[in-house]
């Protein structure tokens, strides 16, 4: 079974074109990953699909790094 | 049975693809199977780079991809040149365009400023006329737009504000358009998609309670996907649609007849 992180790596790789190598926990995802609002989207929507979960608006704001969408998720799917 | 649909080999434009989730690209897979040719428009460099990774994965080739920014006449009227001189008859048009700003979706309706509503209103609605207009002389042997709407055109529903009265411009577009190009055997009609989770609607702010109202309201107790849309778009573009025009017809599981 794929960690968490193994698979929000995944879809961040797959969404973003971005290097494996790249997508460290502390990266944010506009400027270290060079998403624009509308790649925020659609992460969060792939990442809905990818574990079954909804996310509010409101915490899609909050959500600012690799590392923040890992706990985000963790902490949902627990 | 034989083909039904008639649409092998006719040159079908789409208008809209903002990513694989876009109910643009649903009409285009569907579309795809009818051995249609698809012609694509996108405005931005980034949807056209999300639309050929689209087309790379499903393994189509597309007939032509222009650019267009439905904003503006001469980028309209030019995307049309540019398709009509390359395939030489258009036959039908899916028009999937909208756009409000965030700031006009969030909060109360009273408070949408005057800018925000011009561009509603300019990006969803007057591109559909500014596209039949540059797509008629190319439409030479009739043939069918198809737009796609809401229901907040005709209800309220929170959230949707702006793009509401938009939508309800749109929707009595497709009436007059339908009355001007009947006559030259163009058809027009309007999709009203029930809530299904494109880039567009995630940008309004109560969407995922609407989808959970409607699998608890709608007669089909669930809510449609982007195929069913696009089934409906294809029969409306289709020989199994030459009948119908200036009509709204509702892909969404029956929602709207709910009291």
């Amino acid at each position: 079974m794929a960690t968490v992180l193994e698979r929000v790596t995944k879809v961040i790789v797959d969404r973003l074109g971005v290097d494996e190598s790249e997508v460290k926990p502390e990266a944010s995802f506009r400027e270290d990953l060079g998403a624009d609002s509308l790649d925020v989207v659609e992460l969060v929507m792939e990442l809905e699909d990818e574990f079954d979960l909804e996310i509010s608006d409101e915490d899609a704001e909050k959500i600012g790094t690799v590392g923040d969408a890992v706990s985000y998720i963790e902490e949902k799917t627990a | 049975m034989g083909d039904l649909l008639k649409l092998e080999g006719k040159n079908i434009v789409i208008m809209g693809v903002a990513n694989e989730r876009s109910l643009a690209w649903g009409v285009a897979k569907q579309l795809h199977e009818t051995g249609a040719n698809l012609i694509f428009t996108n405005r931005q460099e980034r949807s056209r780079a999300k639309l050929e990774r689209a087309l790379d994965k499903e393994g189509y080739e597309a007939r032509l991809v222009v650019q267009c920014d439905v904003n503006d006449d001469e980028s309209v009227k030019e995307a049309f040149r540019a398709i009509g001189e390359e395939v030489g008859t258009i036959h039908g048009i899916v028009h999937s365009v909208a756009f409000a700003k965030a700031e006009d979706l969030k909060g109360d309706f009273v408070e949408t400023s005057r800018d925000g509503y011009a561009f509603a209103q300019d990006t969803s609605a007057y591109s559909l006329i500014a596209v039949a207009r540059e797509a008629k002389p190319y439409m030479t042997e009739g043939g069918a737009i198809v737009t796609m709407t809401y229901l907040g055109a005709e209800r309220v529903l929170d959230g949707y504000n702006v793009m509401g009265v938009a939508k309800a411009a749109l929707e009595a577009s497709v009436r007059y358009l339908s009355n001007d190009l009947g006559k030259d055997g163009i058809r027009v009609n309007a999709v009203s998609a029930g809530a299904i989770r494109t880039l567009a609607a995630k940008g309004v702010p109560s969407f995922n309670t609407i989808l959970h109202q409607i699998e608890e309201t709608a007669p089909l107790k669930r809510n449609v996907d982007q195929r069913e849309v696009g089934d409906m778009t294809v029969a409306l573009l289709s020989n199994m649609g030459t009948g119908v025009t200036g009509e709204v017809i509702y892909v969404d599981g029956g929602y709207h007849i709910m009291g």
